[in-house]
């Protein structure tokens, strides 16, 4: 890996977190296979955080992004932001998000990927992702809807179900388009 | 980017933000030890009103939460199959009221304001390393890169179509981070050319010798 200056990781996390809130904003991008499964390409921003930018950087720009969104900029999905977004009953999903970052940059980031084996790297990025950008972000998310809501466990469990295929499309699109980008820079669209 | 920021300025824009994050914080605590929903729809009524006094449509305000209402039902039937009719609608109330209160924090204050007043809070962190000015100077760059973002994926958008005769889709994601990914270095590489986040030099001992 190459030797990235401070201030350069700096300005890549500030993209990263920035990308987040841009990625709630598109216009609906087609994805194949998202028929009526409710899906927000925010969360594939988060997953991006960590595969791209790896487990530390990646989680520091997502808890820059929820910062910004705390301090009133109107940057998760549907132009909600503030103070209220943080009193929602899907708020720990909110708050999984760092940890999921981190989690799936250990396990898929730039520095687990020495291999060039393409399988390899696939693979490794789709588990991380899966652990972190997915697991670790329930594991916070539906423990907070039982507590809010006062559900039983396995009822929050329930209610967020529907999000699971949207999120399970997710994984391989953002495995994939970790191969496409680091292809992408090998070819030299970026210095 | 201004959604949230509520103007003209209400008498609530005088109250200073840190005030108004402990009054938030004491009312949040209040609203969720009360059980009985009419206790809580009464209050949600209250905020109701104050929210009609100030000039902004609650309505509004609550249709952004259209994404969560699929949890919302989910807490709403199940609170009504565990309890009791009154139980679902005081856990929907409680939440209403949590965040419309929240909101009418982020509504009446400037972000620069709200930056200032949780600086003040996490001071403590600047002994494991939290440096404020970058931290200032990073939320200005996520701000500024936001609609440069999507300017790019306009740009991105529309040459795709050109080649392709087809609609932007998900393989275009892939260059276009290649390519914002080389925006942002130059922006880091011109960050260090001008010594941004350099320590400055001790008051030069030299210059007096």
């Amino acid at each position: 890996m190459n030797v990235v200056s401070g201030n350069r990781q700096l300005v890549r996390i500030c993209l990263f977190a920035a990308l987040i809130g841009a990625f709630g904003l598109l216009p609906r991008l087609d994805i194949p296979l998202a028929a009526g499964v409710p899906i927000t390409a925010q969360s594939l921003g988060v997953m991006l955080c960590g595969l791209i930018l790896g487990a530390r950087a990646g989680a520091l720009a997502v808890l820059l992004f929820l910062f910004v969104v705390l301090l009133g900029m109107p940057l998760l999905a549907g132009g909600r932001g503030g103070l209220g977004v943080f009193a929602t009953p899907t708020a720990g999903f909110l708050f999984g998000w760092i940890p999921g970052a981190y989690i799936t940059g250990l396990i898929g980031g730039p520095a687990a990927s020495g291999s060039n084996d393409r399988t390899i790297l696939f693979m490794r990025a789709i588990t991380g992702t899966l652990a972190g950008g997915v697991l670790t972000v329930y594991a916070f998310g539906i423990p907070w809807l039982a507590w809010t809501s006062g559900m039983s466990f396995k009822a929050a469990a329930l209610a967020t179900i529907i999000f699971v295929p949207g999120d399970l499309i997710k994984v391989f699109l953002a495995a994939g388009l970790t191969l496409y980008f680091n292809d992408a820079r090998r070819a030299g669209l970026s210095a | 980017m201004t959604g949230l920021y509520h103007y003209p300025p209400t008498s609530l824009h005088k109250a200073p933000a840190g005030l108004k994050l402990i009054m938030l914080a004491i009312l949040s605590t209040l609203v969720i030890r009360i059980e009985s929903a009419i206790y809580l729809s009464a209050a949600l009524a209250c905020a109701g009103v104050f929210y009609f006094l100030l000039g902004t449509k609650v309505l509004r305000r609550l249709l952004l939460l259209k994404p969560l209402w699929p949890v919302v039902v989910a807490i709403f039937l199940t609170q009504w199959y565990v309890a009791d009719l009154t139980a679902g609608i005081a856990s929907i109330a409680r939440f209403a009221l949590m965040i419309l209160l929240a909101d009418l924090v982020t509504m009446s204050t400037p972000m620069q304001e709200m930056m200032d007043a949780l600086a003040r809070l996490l001071k403590p962190l600047r002994h494991i390393g939290l440096d404020f000015t970058k931290l200032s100077f990073c939320i200005a760059l996520v701000v500024r890169f936001v609609p440069l973002l999507l300017e790019t994926w306009q740009t991105h958008a529309e040459a795709w179509r050109a080649r392709t005769g087809r609609r932007a889709n998900w393989r275009m994601i892939a260059p276009y981070l290649a390519n914002v990914l080389r925006i942002a270095d130059h922006m880091g590489e011109s960050l260090d050319a001008r010594g941004f986040g350099i320590p400055l030099l001790p008051a030069s001992r030299d210059h007096q010798r």
